[in-house]
């Protein structure tokens, strides 16, 4: 329930599941240097990721309202603070069954361009800080469409996290002509 | 420089309100006004344009403005007689004035000859050479001074200048610095500052002014344009200014002000002073930004207050009687609070008001008729996000009205009508909304030509006998125009319809009546605000919406035997002699657990100018509640039959009805997939085949031509 603010990927307290991102000073340091920090969360055992700097808040999922004829992994909207924002099921995204969601999964709430929008998840992982060149270009194996969504591979230990490009996953929902300032900060390092 | 950026925004803000009050002005001026003020004050607004567009180089503009504030103090004391073209160059004038500051603002740059012909124009004027505006041979002293000067320019004179400025200088966001830069560039300047006022560090108030200078400035300006580097700042400051000759002949001339003794010669310059300082004790002016997160924290607050009041709707008030009490003025006060906040958003609408003379003005030249524009209620206040939204609208009708609506010169003449043509417009609050009619008295609306336009367009079914008004409505249809010919004028038939949906997507309707041969009235009534609305909130298989409270006529739960069915699987419900067709919300939606038996659920009659009335079907009222209006589409996209969103008293979001794309998404699933008739009351079709079938129904009927469908009249 306890809202976590990253506005500025400053003040990463503990609540849901994130650890204390011990090297904040160290960031400012080296991002300069090109390295890129990750918030990662799960489906099942599979993992993803986005660009911190998208995340404004972590939150467990509450009911939202249901838009009526919406595609069906639009789960509906929340009202965030005043603001009312679209809750996307990435599971249901990805065509990977139904979530059941309880006040135990949780809600990323990210900025896409000048939109704000809610992703579904399992849960939250990790901060990944990695260097851009340890992105990996993801194999050109199905012609499913869905591998455009994903901007790059890294290896985190044993785990595979896939980036994931937000602006193009949910295009359809959030068109606005401000997507095409989206800003692909890793895509000319991977 | 980021305060000089500020004050460059300052400026631009304040360019915006000028060229407002000059298009006011100037209209009045071309209805044949012959108050001096008029005159006074479209200078004073170009003046402090230029001085502005001095100060912060603007050259191009400075230039402009300057040559249009000559022509404008020699007509302001009779030195060239105000005529008709006289005016129509000012207008002229204005534009270019209006096109140089939006080129400054956007950082664009302009050809170096943008409006020259206007400026070779003016300067002709102004220097007398042309005189296709009569000067009037006025040989007075004064003007043979000036010409002398501007003739001489290369006689230099010595200005010596004191200048200590007081606190309120700075109160008033003047800049010294600005001052002392726009005297530099008058001609050589020395400056000595006069610190014997500066205190110690330690002692220093920084908001107090210590400084003082001493200028002398040679150059071969006039002394009025010296005294115009002050112009803005004279009642703060203390100013002396002596002119010392070059050539050895002193003139003993001294212009002395301060601020107690603003005894200035120049009653025209007295004038512009009194408005200004009436006007900063009254008001200040505040960054939109600011207010607009006023106007949204105040919506949140509406929200938690209502929320509260939910929760403790059942507290008994006899255990708890101080915070029952409380709660109750808590209410009161956020409501009140409320209005009080949204009255600080209200502006007149005058200043929509005030283009429409200029429009009328321009398209009566171009229609070759004559046309006298009269507003009236242009004081009546609305929301700004209003504002902004009816110019478009309002424009639109006059052009209509003048190109379609009067007839011209000679027509009238013959009908025996006075020769030109009247168009009103007016505004003024009613039952909480704004009510805007545009009425003309032209020839109103050719029903036989729409009517037949409307058959061969398909829009009504060939043995439709639709009622005089009902007609006169037709002209909203989409793709509708009776004018015999395109005009650049009227577009080109996409203009009424569009109106009809601008209006409508902002919670509101308009209508026209018209008499043949007498006029015909447009009427537009719109919301206040659009911040926030009155809802009644619905219920449907466990979810809530909002009805907008203006829509609904009543709410009934129909018996059934009053429930009907037509063959296309339309259902309708009887009430008072009227079939009125229902669409369930629920099948709309695809909701859910909703009640889907009409008989046990409830109705609830909306009425709108797309379709008449019909009956929206959902399992039960809420009640009835002041809702913030929230946009859905700010981080998502439109979603068909909903409008925009709210925020309950639980916190949760509800989304509001768009009662015309339900009406519209119900027509069309009947289209996709029938219900099969399996009533026995398929009889009605019978009493509704006659009954004018509203535009929309109408067109699905053309394509279709299937689906009559049946509306109250």
């Amino acid at each position: 329930m306890v809202a976590l603010e990253t506005d500025t990927a400053s003040n990463t307290s503990t609540s849901v599941g994130i650890p204390n991102a011990d090297g904040m000073v160290e960031e400012e340091t080296t991002r300069l240097t090109g390295t890129q920090q990750f918030v990662t969360f799960a489906i099942g055992a599979e993992e993803y990721a986005v660009d911190i700097m998208q995340v404004r808040e972590i939150q467990a999922w509450t009911e939202v309202t249901i838009l009526p004829n919406q595609p069906h992994y639009m789960r509906g909207v929340l009202n965030l603070r005043g603001i009312i924002v679209p809750i996307f099921d990435l599971r249901r995204r990805f065509d990977q069954g139904d979530t059941e969601a309880t006040s135990i999964h949780v809600v990323v709430i990210i900025a896409v361009g000048d939109r704000i929008i809610g992703i579904l998840v399992d849960r939250v992982s990790d901060i990944l800080t990695i260097d851009g060149s340890e992105i990996r270009a993801v194999p050109d194996l199905d012609d499913s469409g869905e591998s455009e969504h994903i901007i790059g591979l890294v290896t985190a230990g044993e785990r595979m996290v896939a980036l994931l490009d937000t602006g193009s996953l949910f295009r359809h929902e959030i068109i606005s002509s401000s997507l095409d300032a989206v800003e692909e900060p890793f895509a000319q390092q991977g | 420089m980021d305060e000089y950026e500020q004050f460059k925004t300052t400026y631009f803000a304040e360019c915006a309100e000028l060229l407002g009050d000059v298009e006011v002005q100037l209209s009045s001026l071309s209805d044949g006004s012959q108050d001096p003020e008029v005159l006074h004050a479209i200078f004073r607004a170009v003046h402090s344009i230029k001085a502005g567009a001095g100060a912060f180089k603007f050259t191009q503009l400075a230039a402009f403005s300057h040559e249009f504030e000559a022509l404008l103090d020699r007509m302001r004391d009779g030195r060239i007689a105000v005529t008709e073209q006289g005016v129509n160059l000012l207008f002229k004038a204005s534009d270019i004035l209006s096109a140089m500051i939006e080129a400054a603002e956007s950082k664009t740059q302009q050809s170096e000859d943008f409006g020259k012909e206007i400026l070779d124009e003016i300067s002709l004027i102004v220097t007398g050479k042309l005189a296709p505006s009569q000067t009037i041979k006025n040989s007075d002293d004064n003007q043979d001074s000036q010409v002398n000067q501007e003739s001489a320019p290369d006689e230099k004179l010595t200005y010596q200048i004191t200048f200590a400025p007081k606190t309120q200088l700075f109160k008033h966001a003047n800049e010294p610095l600005l001052i002392i830069r726009e005297l530099k560039s008058l001609g050589d300047l020395t400056s000595i500052p006069i610190l014997k006022n500066l205190p110690s560090l330690a002692k220093m108030d920084g908001e107090e002014a210590y400084l003082a200078w001493n200028f002398e400035l040679i150059s071969n300006v006039r002394l009025d344009e010296v005294e115009e580097v002050f112009e803005f700042v004279t009642e703060d400051c203390d100013l002396e200014i002596k002119t010392v000759s070059d050539n050895s002949e002193p003139e003993d001339e001294i212009i002395e002000k301060t601020s107690v003794a603003t005894q200035s010669s120049d009653p025209a310059n007295q004038t512009a002073k009194s408005p200004v300082t009436a006007a900063k004790v009254t008001s200040i002016r505040v960054d939109l930004e600011r207010l607009d997160r006023l106007v949204n924290m105040v919506g949140e607050l509406v929200i938690t207050q209502s929320m509260l009041s939910q929760q403790t709707n059942d507290l008994p008030s006899e255990q708890f009687p101080h915070m029952v009490r409380g709660l109750e003025e808590l209410a009161l006060h956020t409501r009140e609070l409320q209005e009080s906040v949204m009255s600080i958003r209200m502006q007149p609408v005058k200043s929509v008001f005030s283009r429409m003379p200029r429009l009328v003005r321009e398209l009566s030249a171009k229609l070759n008729k004559k046309v006298n524009l009269t507003t009236i209620g242009e004081n009546t206040e609305v929301d700004k996000t209003v504002i902004e939204e009816i110019s478009d609208p309002i424009t639109h009708m006059i052009r209509n009205s003048l190109d379609h609506g009067l007839e011209g010169t000679e027509e009238r003449i013959e009908l025996g009508k006075p020769d030109t043509g009247n168009v009103t417009l007016s505004a003024e609050h009613r039952a909480g909304r704004i009510v805007i009619t545009i009425s003309d008295d032209g020839r109103g609306i050719n029903r036989q030509a729409v009517m037949k336009r409307a058959r061969e367009r398909g829009l009504i079914a060939e043995t439709a006998t639709p009622s005089d008004d009902e007609i006169d409505n037709m002209i909203f249809a989409p793709g509708f125009s009776t004018a015999e010919k395109v005009t650049d004028v009227s577009g080109r038939g996409v203009g009424m319809d569009v109106v009809r949906r601008n209006i409508q997507a902002l919670g509101g309707r308009v209508s026209i009546q018209s008499t043949p041969g007498k006029g015909s009235r447009f009427t537009m009534t719109l919301p206040l605000t659009l911040a926030v609305m009155d809802g009644m909130i619905v219920q449907a298989g466990g979810d809530k919406y909002v009805i907008p409270i203006p829509n609904i006529v009543e709410s009934l739960r129909p018996a059934k035997s009053s429930l009907k069915r037509l063959p296309t699987g339309q259902s309708l419900v009887h009430i008072r002699g009227h079939y009125v067709p229902l669409c369930s919300l629920h099948r709309v939606f695809n909701i859910n657990g909703a009640i889907t038996d009409p008989a046990e659920a409830l109705v609830v009659l909306v009425e709108s100018e797309e379709f008449g009335t019909t009956g929206i079907v959902v399992d039960e009222l809420i009640g009835q509640q002041q809702v913030v209006i929230k946009s859905l589409e700010s981080n998502y996209k439109p979603v068909p039959g909903i409008s925009a969103a709210t925020i309950l008293g639980n916190g949760k979001v509800a989304p509001i009805l768009d009662i015309e794309a339900i009406y519209r998404i119900s027509q069309q699933e009947l289209r996709n997939s029938p219900v099969p008739d399996d009533s026995d009351h398929s009889d009605v079709s019978e009493n509704v085949q006659d009954s004018l079938a509203s535009k929309e129904a109408a067109t699905l009927a053309a394509q279709n031509a299937e689906i009559p469908t049946p509306s109250i009249g």
